[in-house]
């Protein structure tokens, strides 16, 4: 009897585990090119996950703040959230699970996504929740997530998503086959290179500029959980110049704000105490900040973060110090190496 | 409810569980239940067509076997005294009877194969011919009508033949015209092989169940890896014939082959192999169809219990018709026996091809293809006696190179007949048929130019590997079973195939998001 029972178990777990191999090569590896869908998956690397400040949000976040120099200029230990096109309620759920590690002093949220009130594209859905462990959250990020061509069970078993990669894997997927990379800086995209921003579109009349349901009632639970935890929830609206950020959008936001009294900064307001130059600080014409623009931006959020919600300085736990001493240090050789990569002299 | 989608696959595991543990007693209710939760999903009121089809062929046969029975009562009670011109009268007036029953019954199921199917097609030839401008009237094709209205009315012929005895269970019979692995593309079955094992109870087997699963992994391979790759270049080179002539249509005319033959045999063996993973015996509809060595030959091998169906319900019907037979009487006496016998057959046979033709489609392409057939098998027929005298002389059919020969002349054939298949007019059809020849430009087959037409150079290569596999397994068919000569090998090594098959399937197979995954061909026909 159990020499019948193995026979039949072992071919299955043979075959489980070729599938689960087969899997591992052909999902994207996001290494090089497109890396924000890495982002999300980086931060369970993380050994001390006890983090004052962690931020959620779209490229909005993860390019525009650097947690080093956060961590450099005020001692403040943070970590983004970010990933691309990261759609409200995903921004929740990822809240929602972080609490399962740590309670951070500070959740700040760029609310840009409030425009979106359904999901907008399945690779962007992919880029975010293929990076969560398995978790309630996930499974509810997933469904909240999911548009009408998207099945549940491809996200179980991302090989019924990705296998026709096989036809287009190149030496990245078999080398990071079974490795893991870091691409981010405690969540932060770098970008050393610059490019100035020139004639923008002229924003587009929209028809209604409400926002929709499913994202206020997103930012609502937002907002309850963050009271319910003991968390200050702080709205921000990053200085990126487009898309365009409308200013009817914008009345919502500072009325929501008000009637809950909660901190919103549009730093597209702020951009000149800032000290944003839009020729120098911007990679890619005023959408998303290179690194000079993220650190003006750090520097300035985090006296808001010190003084307004006394987040504290954390430079002198050991352990700490020890752990950013690598992340500073990688840090600035990547802004080294990207100078080299894109020809910059100092 | 795609047979590839994993609905159905969920579908599926939870029937079999039903099957074999809670409603072990009540096994052909729950597939009854099951085939009609399979339509529904697809849109619930096509439920309506088939229920309507269900009860009037439920009801003529009843009516019809009550008829039969009483006659056969009657005259075993007075077989002693009945004059035989009387026993002949009364069975006559009986089958008169019994008659009107069935006529009616084929004229409300024909009635609504013709409205739902051909409406459109027969308003666009009366605009064409008359400039009536008349509408198009909107109405759904319900899912499997063509093959469920063959089966059902095949029942109430062969009740009205007493070749089978009319079923009074109403349930039953709602299941054998609804049993929804066969429902969408075949094969067609006769009640008196269907029901043999369809209503009985059925122990689960270990042997049967699994080499029913088998059966539909191999159909997955053949629908997912082959069929549903190809559709991809078959679809941008017929969607635009125009700019696609010539090369591509002699690439297409493969192609498209490729496809029809791994979509339709990959859909037959997943009906096949779910039936027998239920114990339930369906029967063959294909017979490795492209070693055929004449085209008659072929129509014994492709889609056979379609064939039987035109054969029995159709060709015999009209070859022993009144009609035909004075027919017969006139050619014999004006052309000689010789002639005069075989004009009225080629004549039926031209009604059975003309019925199949337009069985397949709402359009004259599929007329064509169906007069077309029958045209090829008629001249095979006249020249069956000259090439038979030729092959003897020569002693050809001992040679394995005629045999080749042979097969591949066949197999050209029938490629080239598909081409009606594939567009949209017989004009159109026919152009880029002769675009083989006067475009020039074969060289688009081998200088790259098909790589634009949505296959890559992988998928060409996954195509090749698949074509090589169907090949090899169909010459191990000839020797019998694939199933049974893997059954004999080591159990390491049998693990290892069957894991090899569901690992190729799902990397290989072309399903999800990516893919617009075709439906089966002949669903739509």
């Amino acid at each position: 009897m159990k020499k019948k029972i193995l026979k039949i178990i072992i071919p299955i777990i043979i075959v489980i585990l070729v599938l689960d191999s087969a899997t591992r090569l052909l999902m994207p590896k996001y290494a090089t090119d497109i890396v924000e869908g890495n982002l999300i998956k980086e931060y369970y690397q993380e050994s001390n996950k006890d983090f004052d400040v962690v931020f959620f949000g779209d490229c909005e976040v993860y390019e525009n703040f650097s947690p080093v120099t956060l961590w450099e200029e005020y001692g403040i230990n943070s970590y983004i959230r970010g990933s691309a096109e990261q759609y409200i309620w995903q921004s929740y759920y990822l809240l929602e699970e972080t609490l399962a590690y740590h309670k951070p002093k500070v959740a700040v949220f760029n609310i840009q996504s409030l425009q979106f009130n359904e999901s907008q594209s399945e690779p962007y859905n992919r880029m975010t929740l293929d990076g969560m462990k398995w978790s309630p959250s996930k499974v509810n990020s997933i469904l909240a997530s999911m548009k009408d061509n998207e099945k549940f069970i491809d996200y179980v078993f991302p090989l019924l998503r990705f296998h026709s990669r096989w036809s287009e894997l190149t030496t990245e997927d078999f080398e990071y086959w079974y490795k893991a990379h870091t691409v981010s800086h405690n969540g932060y995209y770098m970008r050393v290179d610059a490019k100035p921003a020139g004639n923008l579109p002229s924003p587009k009349k929209l028809g209604d500029y409400s926002f929709g349901d499913k994202a206020w009632s997103y930012l609502e639970k937002m907002r309850e959980l963050c009271e319910k935890e003991g968390i200050k929830l702080v709205l921000i609206k990053a200085p990126s110049l487009w898309p365009y950020w409308y200013e009817e959008w914008d009345t919502q936001v500072k009325d929501y704000a008000i009637k809950h009294k909660l901190t919103y900064i549009n730093f597209l307001e702020v951009k000149d105490k800032v000290g944003l130059d839009y020729d120098k600080d911007t990679y890619d014409a005023g959408l998303h900040l290179n690194v000079w623009g993220a650190e003006k931006m750090s520097l300035y959020f985090g006296r808001i973060l010190r003084d307004k919600f006394a987040c504290p300085d954390r430079r002198l736990d050991k352990d700490l110090r020890e752990i950013w001493s690598k992340k500073v240090e990688a840090y600035y050789e990547e802004i080294e190496e990207q100078k080299i990569k894109y020809g910059i002299k100092d | 409810m795609l047979f590839t989608s994993y609905e159905f696959i969920g579908f599926l595991a939870i029937l079999f569980l039903l099957y074999y543990t809670v409603c072990r007693k009540m096994q052909w209710g729950l597939l009854l239940v099951a085939s009609y939760i399979f339509y529904a999903v697809a849109n619930p009121l096509y439920l309506v067509y088939i229920c309507l089809t269900t009860l009037t062929i439920y009801g003529c046969g009843i009516v019809m076997q009550g008829i039969t029975n009483s006659s056969k009562a009657y005259l075993a009670s007075v077989k002693d005294t009945i004059e035989k011109s009387e026993k002949k009268q009364y069975k006559a007036m009986t089958k008169k009877r019994k008659r009107r029953y069935l006529v009616l019954c084929l004229v409300i199921n024909f009635g609504i194969l013709l409205g739902v199917k051909y409406t459109n097609f027969f308003i666009a030839n009366i605009n064409n011919l008359s400039g009536a401008g008349l509408t198009f009237v909107n109405i759904a094709l319900p899912l499997g009508i063509s093959f469920y209205t063959l089966q059902a009315v095949s029942y109430v012929v062969d009740v009205y033949r007493e070749a089978t005895v009319a079923e009074n269970n109403l349930g039953k019979l709602a299941l054998f015209v609804s049993f929804f692995p066969q429902l969408i593309q075949g094969p067609i079955s006769r009640f008196g092989d269907l029901s043999k094992t369809l209503y009985i109870h059925h122990d689960f087997d270990s042997k049967t169940f699994f080499f029913g699963l088998q059966r539909i992994l191999w159909g997955f391979f053949k629908k997912l890896v082959i069929a549903d790759r190809v559709s991809a270049g078959v679809l941008t080179i017929i969607g635009d014939s125009n700019r696609y002539q010539g090369g591509y249509v002699l690439a297409v005319l493969f192609m498209y082959t490729l496809q029809l033959y791994a979509d339709f045999t990959g859909g037959i063996d997943i009906t096949i192999g779910i039936a027998q993973a239920l114990g339930i015996e369906v029967k063959e509809n294909f017979n490795r169809p492209y070693f055929s060595k004449t085209l008659k030959e072929y129509w014994r091998r492709w889609h056979i219990t379609m064939c039987e169906w035109f054969r029995n319900y159709v060709f015999y019907p009209v070859s022993t018709s009144k009609g035909l037979q004075n027919f017969t009487k006139f050619t014999r006496k004006t052309f000689g026996d010789k002639v005069g016998r075989r004009i009225p057959v080629y004549l039926a046979s031209l009604v059975t091809w003309f019925a199949t033709g337009i069985w397949h489609g709402a359009s004259w392409n599929f007329i064509v293809w169906g007069l077309a057939n029958w045209l090829l098998l008629m001249i095979g027929e006249e020249m069956e006696g000259w090439s038979d005298g030729l092959n003897e002389k020569y002693n050809l059919r001992t040679k394995t190179g005629f045999k080749v020969f042979r097969v591949l002349r066949t197999f050209l054939l029938v490629t080239a007949l598909n081409l009606f298949d594939c567009y949209q007019t017989v004009g159109e059809t026919i152009g880029s048929f002769f675009s083989i020849f006067t475009a020039g430009n074969l060289s688009v087959l081998t200088d790259g130019s098909l790589l634009e037409v949505g296959l890559s150079a992988a998928d060409f290569g996954m195509l090749i590997v698949g074509v090589i596999v169907l090949l090899t397994v169909s010459l191990i068919q000839r020797k019998g079973s694939v199933r049974e000569l893997i059954a004999t090998k080591p159990y390491a090594a049998r693990a290892a195939i069957w894991g090899i098959l569901i690992v190729v399937i799902l990397i290989f197979g072309t399903y999800g998001i990516g893919y617009d995954s075709a439906q089966f061909i002949y669903n739509r026909f």
